[in-house]
This record gives structure tokens, sequence and C-alpha cells, in this order.
């Protein structure tokens, strides 16, 4: 009988014939920690007399405060930088960028198994590899013994058929599959995506999917590793870190879904759960004070472009201030490169440097009481920005971008219908 | 074990923001001081009402979100001896094993605010005293179950120098 994609890597990873539902030991190839959960897990080995790390790529990134706003905080990137340093682990300090955004980009292979003490370490997922999120000691333990242990997850099939229209994204098609599973609705279990829907989305838009994949309480978010996945690997300079992974075709699914691409419009996930989703019609004319293009989820250059393209000539309503954050230092050269920061500036947005920016309420754009921010990050949860009196809406790069034109929330396709996107 | 205590009742989809508020990022390092403010966004009262012991009782998918291990951990600093829901979200409910915050799953819906509980973890029978009658959790998996009796996954590790699950 055949296998899902979960099944596969976790057979290969703990060298047992690993089935939905068995307990298996498997080994870890990335481990993974940021500045607002390393500390804790630095603790832990501490305390386990653990001073070197086994995991065969271990890492901590600073990226949830960076630069640090606070002393405390300082004191904790202190912590994690003597730590890595006496340990073996690598560290990407401030200004490389998102943890997520870093692993895709120059770690993490097809097949691999990642743990990282961040919940949307399921990001990895879109490239083939086993990558979920966990606690500090978890993910401590793991890294120092190279090995942890999973509950081999059931697998939900997202079929996903035909072409995205005009101004409609991937964000908008996982907001639309979040709110039809509600934000339990996936509990432990795997998201494999797959059909010509996904076969035809780029790597940017793909890792936007197993991403949010925790957001309706999935464990990871599987894409096999095809052709796409070749081609960006190879734009990294990491072709030889690719190989081919897809499931059995006769795999057992718990269940499978279907979603028609061509039918799908712009999402909006109003106050205060993600799987509060609402087609943008429905939020139209909701005013906005804060518009933030960023992070793990859509602060990739092709996200940057969208936005830029949207915004070039343009300026944002005098009552909405526009954040933008490019995911990595990558991300953020080749901006520079492209003029797109220029576009920004002059549309009066405000460049942040590479990390998490205002996404969790660390600093950076906190909101003021009964403030709304439109957003392109994962999360709306009350409080998430810094203040519980806060209100949150979550969409795609080009409904941030229009909306931050119009100061209200609005419908892209207003936009797209008078540019069709180019094929392809 | 039979814990004893009083139940504080909360909603659906408890996150670990609203159980530990990325305003007190500074304080992750501090957790006494964080502990202070465990489920303030929930009930901003929380703290000052409870008392060691107590039960936190909520609905659906509780601690979904983020993976921070602070939520769990601070719970069980402010004194609240385990938490009772109809559903618990994949990464908390690791981490509350790990780092020893008994977990009840169960149908929470007749269990009330004040209400006096008696939870017997190792049958994982909960009475409800003050209504007079009883509720059966569902069990943990004997992985975590393995986990939880060691006292959490350090204790764990550092008694069995491995993973011992089965």
């Amino acid at each position: 009988m055949g296998k899902t994609l979960a099944e596969k890597i976790l057979s290969e990873k703990s060298g047992q014939n690993a089935r939905a539902g068995d307990i298996v030991i498997a080994k870890v190839d990335v481990a993974a920690f940021q500045d607002g959960t390393g500390p804790l897990g630095v603790k832990q080995l501490q305390k386990m007399k653990i001073s070197k790390v086994k995991a065969k790529t271990a890492l901590f990134f600073l990226d949830h405060a960076a630069p640090s706003p606070r002393k405390e905080l300082s004191n904790d990137h202190i912590l994690l930088r003597e730590f890595s340093r006496k340990s073996g682990a690598k560290l990407s300090d401030i200004g490389e960028g998102v943890i997520h955004q870093r692993l895709i980009e120059s770690f993490v292979k097809p097949g691999d198994v990642v743990i990282g003490g961040d919940s949307h370490t399921c990001t990895s997922g879109a490239l083939g590899a086993f990558a979920t999120g966990m606690g500090s000691t978890d993910v401590a333990i793991g890294m120092a013994m190279g090995k942890t242990w999973f509950r081999v997850p059931d697998t939900f099939r997202i079929e996903v058929q035909g072409q995205l229209p005009p101004g409609v994204f991937s964000k908008d098609l996982i907001l639309y599959l979040i709110g039809q599973l509600g934000a339990d609705g996936a509990t432990y279990k795997a998201l494999e995506f797959g059909g010509d829907g996904i076969e035809r989305l780029s790597m940017a838009s793909r890792f936007v999917l197993s991403n949010m994949a925790v957001e309706a309480g999935a464990k990871v978010g599987l894409i096999a590793s095809d052709r796409k996945t070749r081609e960006y690997l190879k734009s990294r300079g990491r072709l030889k870190d690719w190989r081919p992974i897809a499931p059995d075709k006769d795999a057992t699914y718990e269940r499978v879904i279907r979603i028609n691409a061509k039918k799908l419009v712009p999402q909006v996930a109003f106050p205060h759960t993600v799987d509060n989703t609402k087609p943008v019609t429905r939020a139209k004319g909701i005013k906005v004070d804060q518009v933030f293009i960023g992070t793990c989820t859509n602060g990739r250059i092709e996200d940057l472009k969208i936005a830029a393209k949207i915004l070039k000539n343009k300026k944002r309503a005098s009552h909405t201030r526009l954040i933008i954050v490019p995911a990595s230092k990558n991300v953020y050269l080749e901006a520079m490169k492209l003029g797109l920061l220029e576009i920004f500036v002059r549309a009066g947005a405000i460049i942040m440097g590479p990390g998490c920016g205002p996404c969790v309420g660390v600093h950076q754009g906190v909101l003021g009481d009964g403030e709304v921010c439109l957003s392109t990050a994962n999360r709306n949860f009350k409080g998430r920005m810094g203040n519980p009196k806060g209100f949150i809406y979550l969409a795609s790069p080009a409904t941030a971008a229009y909306s931050a034109i119009r100061g209200k929330i609005s419908d892209p396709r207003e936009i797209f219908k008078k540019r069709p996107r180019k094929k392809g | 074990m039979v814990l004893k205590g009083r139940v504080w009742k909360f909603g659906d989809s408890i996150s670990t923001d609203l159980i530990c508020p990325g305003r007190y990022f500074h304080l992750r390092s501090n957790l006494p001081e964080l502990a202070k403010h465990v489920l303030e966004d929930a009930d901003p009262e929380f703290v000052k009402k409870m008392s060691e012991g107590d039960f936190v009782v909520a609905g659906n998918n509780f601690g979904l979100g983020s993976s921070r291990e602070h939520a769990p951990t601070i719970i069980k600093l402010s004194g609240v001896s385990a938490v009772l829901a109809k559903s618990f979200a994949r990464i908390f409910y690791r981490n509350a094993i790990n780092v020893g915050l008994p977990l009840l799953e169960c149908n929470t819906d007749k269990i009330s605010e004040g209400d006096e509980l008696e939870v017997d973890l190792s049958t994982g029978i909960i009475k409800d005293k003050t209504k007079g009658f009883e509720l059966r959790a569902k069990p943990l998996p004997r992985a975590m179950l393995n986990i939880l009796k060691d006292g959490g996954l350090v204790a764990h590790i550092q008694k069995h120098k491995d993973f011992k699950l089965d």
C-alpha cells in the first residue's frame, strides 16, 4: 500500500515502515530556534549539562526582536550568541532575516526532518520536508540528540485544480481553506497540497500555503518536490540539495478536499481568529490605520514585486501608515536592486530591517487602542500586535497594498482587471 | 494523584497570545514575572482571583497558535493544577506534557465557574463536587503518559538517556 509524503519521509528518517498513527523516533536534519524560544531551550540544555549539539544543522535566528528594543532581550541575544559559539550551532544575527525564510533559502532540503522552536516552521514543508513547530524543550533535546519522536500524522490531501484568477493569490487560497476547515479542523494532521493548481504555483506561492498549515491546527503542510523546487534551489546555488519526492499514487488519505482555484476570490480574515475569513467584498470600506506587508508568510521578493506594482507612482492614504519588512537580507538586497524600495518610500512607506517586524507585538508598529491593521502575516489573534485593543485583518500583499492607497480595505481585482497578469 | 480546586472558566480558542501576550516578550527569561500576566488578555483579573491548585477549564482548541512553551510553563507556575478542555492545540499539548502540566480532554460544557472539582490523574475521573456529577477524560497516549510520569521531557531523558516511549 502506498504512502503519503509524511509517511514516506518519516519512514526514511526512522528506518521503520512508518504508518499514520505509529510512534517513531526520527533523525533530525535541521533543528532551529528563534530569539523568543531559544533562551528557554538553551537553559534546558544547560540544566542537563549538554554543551554540544548533534543535529546535522543546528541554528539560532535573532529575528523577533531585531534589533532588540529592550535590555532584557539584548541579554537574551547575548545568551544565544554565546551558546551557539560554544555548542557548534550556527547563529543568524539580527538583519539576516526571519527564521523560516532563511531556512528555505539556505538550509532545508527535500526529504529533511526539520524541527523549529516556532509554530511556522511548517513553512519548509513546501520544499518536501517534514517540518514542524515544537516547544523549546522538544527542540533543545532534538538539537542535542539529533533525533526526536513523532506520532505519524494522518493526512488531509488538498487537491487544487485550475489557475487562480487575476488579483487572487495563494494567500487567498489558504485563507479560504482555513475558513472551511476551521482553526482546529486539521489538528494533529498533515496537510498535503497537490493537483495541477499547486504544480503551476511558484515556490513563493507554495511557501504561503505551507506556512499557514498550522493555522488549521496541522502539524505539517507538505508539497511534493518537483521541477519548480529544483529551479528554486538552483536559483539559490543549491542544485545539489535537490531530489524529487512525491506521495505514492495509492497513498491512503483520511480526507480529500478539492478546491477549484478558478472560482476563488480575494479573502480577508477578520479579527480575532484566522478562520474568521470572508470574501474581500464583505470587508470593503473598513477604514485602515496601518498596513503591514512582510513576515514569513508574505515578505518574499515576489510579494514585494506585487506590492510595488500597485504602489508605483501612488501614495498611501494620509491616515494609513504603511510598514514594509523584507523577510530576509537577500529579499532586501533584491528589492533594492530592482528599485522597489524607492517605489515604497515614495509611496509613503517606512521600510524596516529584515525580521519579524510588528507581527508578534514586540516592536516596530504596535497598534493603538481601537486601531485597525491590515496585515499580510499569518495570525490575527487578540493582542497579537502588542495591544489587545487592536484589530488585525489578514490578506494578500495585493489586497494590502491597494488598501493602503485607498485607506480602507479594498478589492485588488479592481486594478488587476485593467492590467491582466502575464501567463505563468 | 488527586487534585482539588476551584474552576475558572474560559471559552473556545484560548490562544497562546491570550495566555502569554507578545507584549511581555522581554519577560520570557524571567518566568516568575511573566507568570503574573498569565491569561491576562483572556481575563485581566485572573491572576488576582485564582488560588493555588485551581483549575483552568475551557472549550475547544485551547492553546492554539505559537509554539511558545512559556504558555504552559506560566500556567503551571501560577499555581494552576491542571487544564481541562474539550480539545487542545497540538504544540501546546506536547509542550504541557514536556513541562509537567497535566491536561484533561473532556466535555467541559456542564462545568461552571466556581465549581469545586476533584480530579484523579491516574484514572482521568473528574468529580464536580458542586453539581455532583462525574466525567472521564480521554486517556493520554502512552508515549506522553510515560513522559509525564517521569516529570516531563528533561527528567525523562535524564532518567533513560534516550527516548523510552513504549
